[in-house]
């Protein structure tokens, strides 16, 4: 089983005709996702994917049409904060921003506007969610995955490919990956996952895959240490050689004024009783040795 | 985007905010020039610092104060030139020296945890914010501003009154927080900080003492995802102090930062490119610098890449690791294949290439005989072999 997005999962596409939006809706499209709707301001009435997907002006005319209960949004950082409240308005539940390079300041409204309507966001600057078998919503590559029974959170993108290849190829299935993404203002942290896993059925156990900067693993770490005893778990923090001062790339991964580091958020996760990979590849090894049994 | 003390105070000067003037100087003679300006103002001394983008400049000498122009000329000559944690000075801002009363912080930043801006007070200004939150974390006070409403003034009272400011100071701190807070939101700012914030005393001719609260320092980051709606932002990055390999990074969007080693990484995703630097490091070796090409590089994108890593004359071995997802593995081959064909020097690689296209890729690779590898533990270890090789 899995969490945010599933078999009830009815995905409207923000963006759907642009160029990432059309590729990667094909790809959730070819996956087994339920995409009903697709938006793109001007085009209603049109159709996308081959005929397959009507286009709609607004959200709100998907979800009153076509029934959408979750949107995932591929529109350039300008409009996609817009995007996200427009989907907050028109009552969608679940909203998975893909969107890189929108302004921080921008957000900070945006995700409170989110909180105070009860809906959730995931980004933005993320991969995405995949529920194997089940639903694609964003861009991680649908032949990674295995179905199973492994929740896997991650605040990267192409680490996290590397780190559920590891587990699919060593036999261990995953219920849902969710990619939260590396900025440093987004609506779903890496201490939200591992409660919905743990409030969710059927999840046995969970991979955590963290980076420099901020503090979210190691209050991830305490929760663990309090809600999660006797679910196993495994984790890798990138960043171990990371010089201080410096943005890796990621707007999130910074070690600032010495804190945030990968040696403290190891520490604490392995204080916490969760076994801490120096490789993703070690991560299947390192469920099992934690008593999980695929 | 770090930008400079002086050009922090600009941004903090449009926002209403008190800052004493200043001037910058590159030369002695300007130092001297800007420093006979304020003492014929009725300055009693100016203060000349080091514009560079580190902190502890006061600590590396980097500060100091002259009472005329002569003086200010030999201390200015002192500074330019200077070596500051492996920048060289060269320019420095010149201002009345001020009597200061009493010394404050105050700074605004971006809290992700609470997903809010937060602003900082200390009553034990003067000193480095992270020094304070160490020793005597207690002194540190906050407030949230409204995520909606922004910074409301109740809020920045209660920061005054809890650093001890009373009136008539309150009101002009109150005005000063507020104006944090709006620089922030009027450039894109992550980070605005004023330490020191000062009461200073200044002396009217006739001899009255005013207490009056000023902004003596500044320093301002910027959200580099902001600069695009603010043009004029853009003019404030300081190329003095930029490594060239940056700008030339900057154009080719990629994000690239040189480190001291000698193995050259190439990889897509920043997570998977901390990642690999890590291995290299577990095998022994010493990554040469972080390279994320971004998703969905192009093989022009590879092939600047790798100009950029060979540029660097310690880098006896490469390796490249590419998970595609919007990236294409066989496109990245291409630009590998194509790049080799044009570069200056011979240097041992390891391609490791999954995801996206990677038979196609694998195929390339093979006919041009690259050296390949399946896992990222197999790429880092032959690659720290290979650099181990070359230093044989």
């Amino acid at each position: 089983m899995s969490i945010l997005v599933g078999s009830e999962t009815r995905l409207v596409v923000q963006g759907i005709t642009g160029r990432e939006g059309e590729f990667h809706t094909r790809a959730s499209v070819a996956y087994g996702t339920r995409v009903v709707a697709g938006t793109r301001p001007g085009k209603g009435g049109q159709t996308a994917i081959d005929g397959t997907v009507p286009i709609f002006d607004t959200v709100a005319e998907a979800v009153s049409q076509a029934g959408a209960n979750t949107s995932v949004i591929y529109i350039p950082a300008g409009g996609a904060p817009d995007a996200i409240l427009e989907a907050v308005d028109a009552g969608i539940g679940t909203i998975v921003c893909i969107t890189e390079g929108i302004p921080a300041l921008d957000m900070i409204p945006v995700v409170e506007a989110v909180r105070r309507a009860g809906a959730r966001l995931i980004g933005p600057n993320c991969p995405g969610v995949t529920s194997p078998g089940l639903a694609k919503v964003g861009i991680i590559p649908a032949s990674i995955h295995k179905q199973g029974r492994v929740g896997v959170v991650s605040r990267s993108g192409t680490l996290t490919y590397e780190a559920v290849q590891a587990m699919t190829d060593a036999g261990i299935g995953q219920s849902t990956g969710v990619g939260i993404g590396g900025d440093p203002i987004i609506g779903t942290t890496f201490l939200d996952v591992p409660k919905l896993f743990h409030d969710g059925p059927e999840t046995e156990a969970i991979v955590m895959i963290g980076e420099i900067g901020g503090s979210a693993e190691e209050e991830a770490a305490s929760y663990a240490a309090e809600q999660l005893k006797g679910v196993p778990m495994a984790a890798f923090i990138a960043g171990r050689t990371a010089p201080p001062g410096r943005r890796m790339g990621h707007a999130g991964a910074i070690i600032s004024g010495g804190s945030g580091t990968a040696a403290e958020k190891i520490a604490a996760l392995e204080a916490a009783g969760v076994r801490v990979a120096d490789s993703p590849t070690q991560l299947p090894k390192l469920l099992r040795e934690a008593g999980y049994r695929p | 985007m770090k930008i400079q003390e002086a050009d922090a105070k600009s941004l903090l000067l449009a926002q209403g905010l008190p800052v004493p003037p200043w001037k910058v100087a590159r030369t002695p003679k300007e130092v001297e020039a800007a420093a006979k300006s304020f003492l014929d103002a009725g300055a009693g001394k100016v203060v000349v610092k080091a514009q560079v983008l580190v902190g502890g400049r006061g600590k590396a000498g980097g500060v100091k104060l002259a009472g005329s122009a002569a003086e200010a000329a030999e201390v200015g000559s002192k500074i330019l030139g200077m070596d500051i944690k492996g920048i060289t000075v060269r320019k420095v801002l010149v201002s009345t020296a001020a009597e200061i009363v009493k010394e404050y912080y105050l700074g605004a930043i971006i809290d992700r945890a609470s997903r809010r801006i937060v602003l900082m007070a200390s009553a034990e200004g003067g000193v480095e914010i992270e020094e304070v939150a160490h020793r005597n974390p207690g002194a540190i006070h906050r407030v949230s501003a409204d995520p909606q409403l922004g910074l409301l003034a109740f809020q920045a009272r209660a920061l005054g009154l809890a650093i001890g400011l009373r009136d008539p100071l309150l009101s002009p701190f109150v005005a000063v927080a507020r104006g944090l807070y709006a620089t922030m939101q009027a450039n894109d700012a992550d980070l605005v900080e004023v330490n020191p914030l000062a009461i200073v005393a200044e002396t009217a001719p006739g001899g009255a003492v005013t207490q009056r609260l000023v902004c003596l320092d500044a320093k301002v980051t910027l959200d580099d995802s902001g600069l695009a709606r603010h043009p004029s932002l853009e003019a404030l990055r300081d190329l003095d102090e930029e490594d060239p390999t940056d700008a030339q990074a900057r154009k080719l969007g990629i994000n690239f930062i040189h480190l001291d080693g000698t193995i050259g990484c190439m990889v897509n995703g920043a997570g998977l490119a901390m990642t690999t630097m890590d291995l290299v490091k577990n095998y022994g070796g010493e990554p040469a610098n972080f390279l994320d090409v971004g998703g969905g590089a192009r093989r022009e994108t590879v092939r600047g890449a790798m100009e950029l890593i060979l540029a660097d004359s310690k880098v006896s071995a490469i390796l490249v690791n590419i998970f595609g997802g919007i990236t294409r593995g066989d496109e990245v081959a291409a630009g590998l294949i194509e790049a080799r064909g044009e570069q200056s020097r011979e240097v041992p690689m390891v391609v490791r290439i999954v995801g996206t296209n990677a038979t196609e890729a694998a195929q390339l690779l093979r006919e041009a005989r690259f050296e390949t590898a399946t896992s990222l533990d197999e790429a880092a270890e032959k690659a720290v072999a290979l650099a181990e090789g070359a230093a044989r």
